[in-house]
């Protein structure tokens, strides 16, 4: 194998406005060592359609697993095709398809576990960016120091979904990932388990189209992660990778 | 009537008839295969504490003693609300248990899904390339 390749996984919920142009778009930057799997998370519209349209990897779940389930699905996947990365690419059209390269070398260069696509770190252009809530900034906010108490890293944007894994981390998360709001979890898990984990900036959009897991629910969301976070902190390490 | 004229025989005999039947019904589920074993056994567990607290009352007014319980029927009130809560929590932990395994069938059914289709697009396009 002369490059190392790499899995884009698109979990997808009802994305049939979006996920066309976000497929297009990856598409058209993609490398020949680059595979795009979408996993519909059996959404009740014609995401599954629209996917099969763009790329010959779908994965339809039989039910509605919700985005950790879903993402999952995504991991093993890699596992069991031996990828060297994963990287996660929503499909609402907020990641951008031009980041994709610059992250993949970022991760390679840094040797990083997990490589965070930060929309704060180092101020770079969030074009939503006036347009996210105060209170959803401040709730970021919250969740960034309570990383960086359980972990010592500091990672500005704990949330966000734009991620590229390294072969050792999906193996980890192939087997153990978190439910319901897994990202800022993930972070802990990965630490834990004595990854490396670098955020870098990324330009993001708005979403396009869907509605952030986020949002509309606020207050659950908050207790939930951080209880998430810090339950993931005192767990024993994973035995898989114990030494 | 006077509530001090009650006679104390009744609920005992009430109790011990209300245990028995209990523990028969849980055993009769088991037997229809309606409750499997390994769930049953608390029920049948505390079937059997009730069945003896009601056969030998002296041991709930010694049970409150130890305790410090100066009116004996609460102790029982408190047994039951412990046992409704440790059933409750198992139900939560079997429930925990249950989605995790429904979300490995649910990946896997996907993933499987995945391969066959994949196998299938293979085989077709190789029975056309046979016939050109």
């Amino acid at each position: 194998m002369s490059h190392p390749n790499l899995l884009i996984v698109v979990p997808a919920y009802n994305e049939s406005e979006t996920l066309g142009s976000v497929l297009s778009s990856l598409i058209a930057l993609k490398r020949d060592e680059w595979d795009i799997l979408v996993v519909n998370d059996h959404s009740t519209d014609e995401t599954s359609k629209v996917a099969r349209q763009y790329v010959s990897r779908v994965i339809d779940l039989p039910i509605n697993l919700g985005i950790g389930g879903c993402v999952q699905t995504g991991f093993q996947y890699a596992l069991e095709h031996g990828y060297d990365s994963m990287m996660q690419f929503d499909g609402d059209g907020q990641h951008q398809a031009e980041e994709v390269e610059r992250l993949l070398k970022r991760l390679h260069s840094e040797k990083a576990d997990m490589l965070i696509g930060s929309r704060f770190k180092y101020a770079l252009s969030y074009e939503g960016h006036h347009r996210s809530t105060r209170m959803r900034r401040v709730g970021i906010k919250v969740l960034s120091y309570l990383c960086f108490l359980l972990t010592g890293r500091l990672i500005k944007d704990p949330t966000s979904g734009f991620r590229l894994y390294s072969k050792k981390a999906i193996q980890l998360l192939a087997e153990q990932y978190p439910h319901n709001y897994p990202e800022p979890e993930t972070i802990i898990f990965l630490n834990k388990n004595r990854m490396k984990i670098v955020e870098t900036a990324a330009h993001m959009k708005e979403r396009s189209g869907g509605s952030s897991s986020i949002e509309y629910q606020g207050f659950t969301y908050m207790i939930n992660v951080m209880l998430g976070m810090i339950i993931s902190s005192v767990r024993p390490r994973s035995r898989q990778f114990s030494v | 009537m006077n509530t001090l004229d009650v006679d104390i025989n009744r609920i005992q005999i009430l109790a011990i008839g209300g245990s028995v039947l209990f523990i028969l019904f849980i055993l009769y589920q088991i037997r229809a295969k309606r409750l499997r074993e390994d769930y049953s056994l608390i029920w049948l567990f505390f079937g059997g504490v009730f069945l003896f607290f009601s056969c030998w009352r002296e041991s709930l007014d010694y049970l409150s003693y130890l305790v410090g319980v100066a009116y004996p029927p609460a102790t029982i009130f408190i047994l039951f609300i412990m046992v409704l809560f440790m059933i409750v929590i198992q139900f939560s932990i079997i429930i925990t248990k249950q989605s995790n395994q429904l979300l490995r069938l649910a990946q896997e059914v996907g993933r499987l899904k995945q391969k066959v289709e994949e196998q299938e697009d293979k085989d077709k396009k190789q029975r056309l390339e046979k016939a050109a």
